[in-house]
């Protein structure tokens, strides 16, 4: 590499990386198990080490990020991650969330604020009360007036009013092809009602160019004028790459992508739609460095995950509900519960064991998912019969208690164990990990209650971790990459829309996984042409300005090749 | 993905370059359509009276002989099963013979959760999760000569790689035929370097085997692509998929296997609107119909090379729930439609809607195993005659829907 006196700090020691094929390569010759075991004997040079490390825990360097974790001390640097309230956040990333508003609402405000086209119908038919919000309250009773006479069946909106009609042509004509000032100025200059009027006539390419031009606040306005519902999904996406990019509290960022994907929540599933900030929020972020059984419970019970996975309508075909309803057991929570939250496939349950949990967890359903959207438990739903899980008897009667009997169960059992620990090691070590090493992280989850901080101390103090097999082994998830890509660039994320699209394009639409396994920790699983195609276009772009919303200070185009070379795909 | 084991064939191989005279391959197209879409309201038992029973609101009326409500019935195609009405578009490849039916067709793994039965159908391996690859891998027929492996002989469309495909034989996703490049000519040749010189084997294969099909890609993203006259695909991405293949196929790069997927099917609520013509269902339909008489028409003369088949991981509860939709089901129907095709029959044995018949007393009884269907499609078409490597732990018996 001809550039390397020209890259910026967070890329230095891309070229030392050779030592990434060794693994691989020692893998063919000889007992592959041997050599890579012997590869995870090997320790890595101490220079090698505050770069494995801030690679691992946190979304790669930023310009001086490795000469400040080798200052501060690695192991310091660990437990500081490990214990992220006691990192100050990034007053940037403050500044940049506060406008997000939807962050911080019940999924009840949301819809409430946000609303659909068949919400706004409820809210002027008296089902649903407006927005308090008086901004909001406007927007949607412009939206009601657009879908008065609608039917039923058909609550698409109705195309606005032609923009000539609004405007004078002189005025058109700024919007069109004015400065980016000129435009502002022009919009700011109309009353309220007129600019939302206006937003609403806009072209596709016209309100674009407006958006880019647009402080924060009025960006939110253009992006609500066509479905508010769809703000939720923008501040999510929106907050996870700002997080990614700019949080101080790296390691947590991390953990809550890595746990939001072990109980992956599809956002476009229906409901959903609404239930999935407060779920990452509320029930995946307090509890990723507390005790696995607290964070099984917490998704267990969530609203998004109820729904996702079907047992909200799940019922016992003999209860009160089942026997009017004519419905009975879903198992899909049941398996997934089994198979993807706990034991893992080759856990050791049973077909029996998938409906008998079901039948356990029968009643967890949702207090009015369009509206409330809060876990209830309906005793007319619940199978109250005899039940008998991984050969546990569970006696009739129990009511919501078997939910709960079998989440301890199934958090305090080794195969949990082993299958928790060895995800999180594939996630921060290497696509197969060393047994010696889950061996040892699963006898710390089970001699500390399931403790998660514990698990991951276990795996960062071992010396699998700082070996030869994890140094540079893994490739980077498509958010890695991005993430990654703009804080070697130091670069300045305004709003996250472009970035997303870029997203889309390298495979990992975020929130967006329809299965529930999550994105796949393994790296491999992200190798196909179109991904390295669309990685290395994302990388020129991005050194280029190309990417709306990311501003990078001027860089040389051999940057864009760095970012979108083999090396910088690794981790 | 690239397995380290398919290096050797890619050194010794010269580039395969899109103007050489190479021989005609045969081509297998997959269609996935994920979500599990309803085969009794898509190839519709219109002489069974229980389907009318079962689906007092839903089911898709009778052939009808009066023109105004023709639009709202099933298409006949013989005295027992007929089309959905927004399937029109595909009546004439069956009346040519080029389009065949397999009904009561699917998986045997009583599963009823997409992502189980989505895996199961891919990797070809019901109830086995643990198969690494998937059946259109396994099932690229070896080559004697590396050279006569193009690399763009198995392409996805979509930016990650199908289950079905995974595997160790190189297989490339393409997102978009006009975009399958790097957009800047400098960055492209030193990116092109890095990734040959790169030390690590599967980056370093990845990126030769996506140069190399960029470098085969490059002359026919040049040209602007015309479908033959009258092929109008409809807007929207499984259209764009259909319309690249079809692309892909006429400009004679080596593809051999192609696979879409086309999501969108799962119909718990409104699957029906007021008329069969109408609702989620037939929109779906109107646009799946259309793309895929649109590829037919667009072949012209490679018809005879081409097979296509469709498949979804499962089918729909045979009576209609309380929302005017379905539940998810069990056996469905599969569309096999090429030149080499023997059509305008519905294979399979009818297993009946009596209670009695039903499965689990509930859905669409399962009589033809989908790897009979797939089995026939590689040994046949594909010319791969070691069909226990391509579905281990199955002897696939084909049923003669190929010639």
């Amino acid at each position: 590499m001809t550039f390397n006196k020209r890259l910026p700090a967070g890329l230095i020691g891309l070229s030392i990386c050779l030592v990434a094929g060794i693994s691989v390569d020692a893998r063919k010759n000889g007992d592959p198990s041997s050599q890579a075991a012997a590869l995870f004997r090997q320790p890595i040079s101490k220079d090698h080490k505050a770069e494995h490390a801030v690679n691992r825990l946190a979304f790669g360097p930023r310009p001086g990020d490795i000469q400040h974790v080798q200052a501060l001390g690695i192991k310091k640097w660990i437990d500081l991650q490990l214990h992220p309230q006691r990192i100050p956040e990034n007053p940037i990333l403050e500044a940049k969330l506060r406008p997000l508003d939807t962050l911080n609402m019940s999924t009840a405000k949301m819809l409430q604020n946000y609303p659909t086209p068949q919400q706004i119908k409820e809210m002027v038919g008296g089902k649903i009360p407006f927005p308090d919000d008086p901004d909001k309250r406007m927007m949607v009773d412009r939206l009601a007036a657009r879908l008065q006479g609608k039917t039923e069946q058909d609550i698409s909106l109705p195309h606005a009013p032609k923009l000539t009609s609004l405007l004078a042509p002189g005025q058109i004509q700024v919007l069109r092809a004015g400065t980016a000032q000129q435009k502002l100025d022009l919009f700011g200059s109309l009353p309220q009602d007129r600019q939302d009027q206006v937003l609403e006539s806009m072209g596709q390419g016209m309100r674009g160019q407006l958006f880019v031009a647009a402080p924060p606040a009025l960006r939110r306005r253009i992006q609500s004028t066509n479905g508010p519902q769809a703000m939720v999904a923008q501040d999510l996406v929106e907050a996870k790459l700002l997080r990614a990019v700019y949080s101080g509290r790296q390691l947590e960022e991390v953990l809550v992508d890595f746990w939001y994907n072990h109980f992956n929540v599809f956002l476009d599933k229906g409901a959903d739609r609404y239930m999935v900030t407060a779920y990452e929020r509320d029930e995946i972020r307090p509890h990723v460095l507390g005790k696995f059984e607290d964070l099984l419970r917490a998704t267990a019970q969530s609203p998004a995950m109820l729904y996702y996975l079907d047992n909200w309508e799940s019922m016992g075909a003999q209860s009160t509900a089942g026997k009017r309803r004519q419905r009975g057991l879903n198992e899909n929570y049941g398996r997934e519960l089994l198979e993807l939250h706990t034991l893992g496939v080759n856990g050791g349950y049973t077909q029996k064991d998938v409906t008998e949990v079901a039948r356990c967890f029968t009643g967890w359903t949702i207090q009015q998912p369009q509206r409330v959207a809060e876990f209830e438990f309906n005793p007319k739903m619940h199978d109250d019969g005899e039940k008998t899980v991984l050969g546990v008897r569970i006696p009739a009667g129990g009511g919501i208690d078997d939910g709960f009997k079998v989440l301890h169960l199934l958090a305090h059992h080794p195969a949990t164990a082993r299958f928790i620990s060895r995800k999180l090691a594939m996630r921060f070590v290497a696509d197969d990990p060393p047994a010696t090493l889950v061996n040892r992280m699963a006898a710390t989850f089970l001699k500390k209650d399931g403790d998660l901080r514990a698990v991951l101390k276990t795996m960062f103090d071992s010396p699998e971790f700082w070996s030869r097999g994890a140094y540079r082994s893994k490739m980077k998830s498509p958010l890695e990459m991005v993430a990654s890509s703009l804080r070697a660039l130091n670069a300045d994320l305004d709003f996250a829309f472009g970035l997303n699209n870029q997203l889309n394009q390298l495979g990992e639409p975020l929130y967006r996984k329809a299965e529930p396994t999550g994105y796949s920790n393994s790296g491999q699983e992200w190798l196909n042409s179109a991904g390295l195609l669309a990685r290395m276009n994302f990388s020129v772009a991005l050194v280029n300005n190309k990417v709306p919303g990311v501003k990078v200070d001027s860089a040389p185009s051999s940057e864009g090749v760095a970012l979108g070379s083999p090396d910088f795909q690794k981790k | 993905m690239v397995g380290a084991g398919a290096a050797p064939l890619w050194l010794e191989r010269a580039l395969y370059a899109a103007d050489a005279t190479s021989p005609r391959k045969k081509i297998l197209v997959a269609i996935f359509q994920r979500g599990a879409a309803d085969g009794l309201n898509i190839v519709v038992p219109h002489a069974e009276k229980r389907y009318y029973e079962m689906r007092p609101t839903i089911a898709v009326p009778r052939p009808s002989q009066i023109s105004d409500r023709r639009e709202d019935a099933a298409i006949d195609l013989d005295g027992f099963f007929g089309l959905h009405p927004a399937l029109a578009p595909l009546k004439p490849i069956w009346d040519e013979g080029h389009l065949a039916i397999v009904h009561a067709a699917g998986s045997p793994d009583p599963t009823r959760s997409h992502f189980d039965a989505q895996d199961f159908m891919e990797s070809a391996t019901p109830g086995l999760k643990a198969t690494p690859d998937g059946w259109m891998n396994r099932a690229m027929p070896r080559a004697d000569r590396a050279a006569q492996i193009s690399p763009v002989r198995a392409v996805a469309m979509g930016n990650v790689l199908p289950r079905a495909m995974r595997g160790s034989n190189p297989a490339v996703a393409v997102q978009n035929l006009s975009d399958f490049q790097v957009r800047n000519r400098e960055a492209s040749g030193a990116f092109r370097t890095l990734y040959a010189d790169s030390q690590d084997p599967l980056l370093q294969a990845a990126g030769r085997e996506t140069f190399e099909a960029v470098s085969l890609l490059q002359s026919i993203q040049t040209r602007h692509y015309e479908p033959a006259t009258g092929a109008n695909y409809p807007k929207g991405r499984f259209g764009d998929c259909l319309r690249q293949i079809a692309q892909l196929i006429k400009a004679d790069v080596g593809v051999e296997m192609a696979f879409a997927d086309v999501g969108g099917w799962d119909h718990h609520v409104n699957e029906v609107g007021a008329r069969a013509s109408q609702g989620q269902l037939a929109t779906r339909l109107a646009d799946f119909g259309q793309a895929l008489a649109a590829f037919w028409l667009d072949l012209g003369d490679r018809r005879q090379d081409v097979a296509v088949v469709t498949m979804s991981e499962f089918g729909r509860t045979a009576r209609e729930n309380g929302d005017r939709g379905t539940d998810h089901g069990h056996a469905n129907c599969m569309f096999v439609m090429g030149g080499g095709v023997r059509g305008g029959r519905v294979y399979g044995k009818w297993p009946g809607l009596e209670p009695e018949q039903l499965y689990e007393a509930r859905d669409l009884a399962l009589t033809t195993d989908f790897r009979d269907v797939l089995g026939e499609l590689v040994k046949v078409q594909l010319g791969n005659r070691d069909l226990s490597q391509v579905f281990p732990g199955y002897t696939p018996s084909p049923r003669g829907i190929l010639l």
